[in-house]
């Protein structure tokens, strides 16, 4: 799915200097979000603006402050995830940190079955030459389904069997990231040159000491952009596997106990906390590529 | 990726054909209760039985939800990433903040959705538009940048416009970046669709179809939809791969 070609888009080199711009354009969000929480709220809040005797002031306190607003102000959502991450206990079902400890340790258990199985496949694929014409097709198919309808019926037929918590929703989240890691790192294994492989050869190089030695260290780059976008929807697959759980524990059961009790700002806090999670989980891969390339003698 | 062989199809269709018969073999030979794994026969005649049912799912979630939805984000995506070359100012301020989307779990804003836009399909487009807008406007911006110097000093040398470069230069050097896009958000728009009906929806559709049977464990007919939902997803895939061919023969890829 999003995964080859996203890599193929995402920038290498991130231009110098963009701290102004990102600043104002988030400033502009943040504005638009004040000014169109007002009549987006007006529903709700309306009547009860009428009912204060109107003016600016009372619009403004109204309309940003509802506790039940159609959509919330940004300063609410802050307070919410203030409240539910450091005024409670970590382990309380209250705790925000609670919730996303439950996603991300489906997210990562999935993130690392699948990378291993997307590698394993690559080295298949790349070495075996019916499986690149007959599994490749397949796997590209695979992903035009769409994987994340199947994850409740993927859970509850697992559920049938015995396993239950973890293990299922890491599974889909496992069959998303293998994707993004068989194409990227099938590309990486073959990226080396035929000069390069013909000199290997001219070494008398087995075949796992080609693997290792050349096309393992040239897939590293392609790894690791694969891996970026692979933990990126690993947490989404995991998010979507916790929605048919019964909304017990985690980022997706928040949002589904959100939406069936109309709490906006609880669904929003839930929200922002599962961006920071894959804001965080994207960087902590481009920290590691970045130390890994720079161990494996790249020039910054 | 020159012009297709007969082996190309051959090798996956036996595969495809292999596990197909692997499947049906193992559930029929093991005895796996259906309501773990139906057979594939069992799914077939299901699917054959309730064709009417599949169909106003059909109608519900791909024609007014996934196909409005796909087509106005990538076309606000694509006006977004026409604006930004425009003004540079924007595009070095929204470019990062794309990349960072592109990453969060977007399927988040569901519940918000449905809740903005009622239980009905125009929330389930709104998510396909909200999940389609941020691939294209990278894909888009990137593709816009593709054209190389040469070309463009030639474009201006000919004292052509930024209207009359845009199209006869720019536009066609960044198709290929744009079919990515529009690949990529074929698959995202089915599951931007699905997934928001797990969140509410009136009592048809291919999501509320599937969590429903699931929860009464009719497994042949939540396959049955996950078949209709892959075959859709393939069929959309293959034409936009199709069109691709036809609009950007001249790139290296597709050339002998």
């Amino acid at each position: 799915m999003s995964a080859a070609p996203a890599i193929a888009a995402r920038p290498v080199a991130r231009e110098t200097g963009n701290a102004v711009p990102v600043t104002v354009v988030c400033l502009c969000i943040l504005l638009a979000w004040y000014l169109a929480a007002i009549p987006m709220n007006w529903v709700i809040t309306g009547p009860k603006i009428e009912a204060a005797g109107g003016g600016l002031s009372n619009i403004l306190s109204f309309s940003w402050n509802d506790a039940r607003p159609v959509i919330p102000a940004p300063h609410q959502i802050a307070q919410e995830l203030w409240k539910s991450v450091f005024t409670v206990a970590p382990w309380s079902v209250k705790s925000l940190l609670y919730h996303g400890w439950i996603t991300l340790s489906s997210t990562l258990l999935g993130f690392v079955l699948g990378s291993l199985l997307g590698i394993a496949l690559a080295i298949a694929i790349v070495h075996v030459k019916f499986l690149a014409k007959s599994l490749m097709p397949w796997i590209i198919a695979s992903q035009t389904i769409p994987i994340l309808a199947i994850a409740p019926m993927v859970i509850v037929v697992l559920g049938s069997i015995g396993f239950t918590g973890l293990v299922p929703k890491s599974l889909i989240s496992m069959y998303l990231c293998f994707f993004p890691v068989t194409i990227g790192m099938v590309k990486g294994l073959t990226s080396p040159e035929t000069t390069q492989l013909d000199l290997m050869r001219t070494y008398h190089a087995s075949t796992s000491q080609v693997l290792w030695k050349l096309r393992f260290p040239a897939s590293v780059p392609f790894l690791f952009t694969s891996l970026k976008v692979a933990v990126a929807i690993a947490l989404t697959g995991a998010i979507v596997g916790e929605l048919p759980t019964g909304a017990i524990a985690g980022i997706g059961a928040r949002l589904l106990q959100g939406s069936y009790y109309g709490q906006t700002v609880q669904i929003w806090a839930a929200l922002f906390m599962g961006s920071f999670l894959a804001a965080a989980l994207v960087w902590l891969v481009s920290v590691a590529e970045r130390f890994t390339l720079r161990r494996m003698g790249e020039k910054p | 990726m020159t012009r297709l062989r007969f082996t190309d199809i051959l090798y996956p269709a036996v595969f495809g054909l292999g596990v197909l018969i692997l499947w049906q073999l193992i559930v029929k030979g093991f005895g796996v209760p259906a309501v773990l794994l139906p057979a594939p026969s069992d799914i077939w005649t299901k699917l054959n039985a309730s064709l009417p049912i599949l169909w106003v799912d059909f109608v519900q979630t791909v024609i007014r939800a996934v196909i409005p939805g796909w087509f106005i984000g990538s076309l606000a995506g694509f006006l977004a990433a026409l604006l930004c070359d425009r003004i540079p100012f924007l595009k070095r301020g929204l470019l990062p903040l794309g990349n960072l989307v592109a990453a969060l779990p977007i399927v988040g804003v569901a519940p918000i959705l449905v809740m903005w836009f009622g239980f009905d399909w125009p929330s389930k487009a709104a998510m396909v538009v909200v999940m389609t807008f941020f691939p294209m406007l990278v894909n888009a911006v990137a593709g816009l940048q593709a054209s190389g110097h040469l070309e463009r000093d030639l474009m201006r040398s000919y004292g052509a416009s930024w209207w009359q470069t845009l199209v006869k230069l720019r536009l066609p050097a960044a198709m290929p970046f744009i079919f990515n896009a529009l690949k990529i958000n074929s698959t995202l728009a089915m599951i931007g669709a699905i997934v928001a009906e797990f969140f509410g929806t009136p009592i048809v559709g291919m999501g509320f179809r599937i969590s429903t049977e699931v929860g009464r464990l009719g497994l042949d007919m939540v396959w049955a939809e996950i078949a209709v939902a892959a075959i859709t997803g393939s069929a959309f895939y293959g034409l936009l791969v199709f069109l691709e061919r036809r609009v950007t023969f001249w790139h290296p890829s597709y050339r002998k």
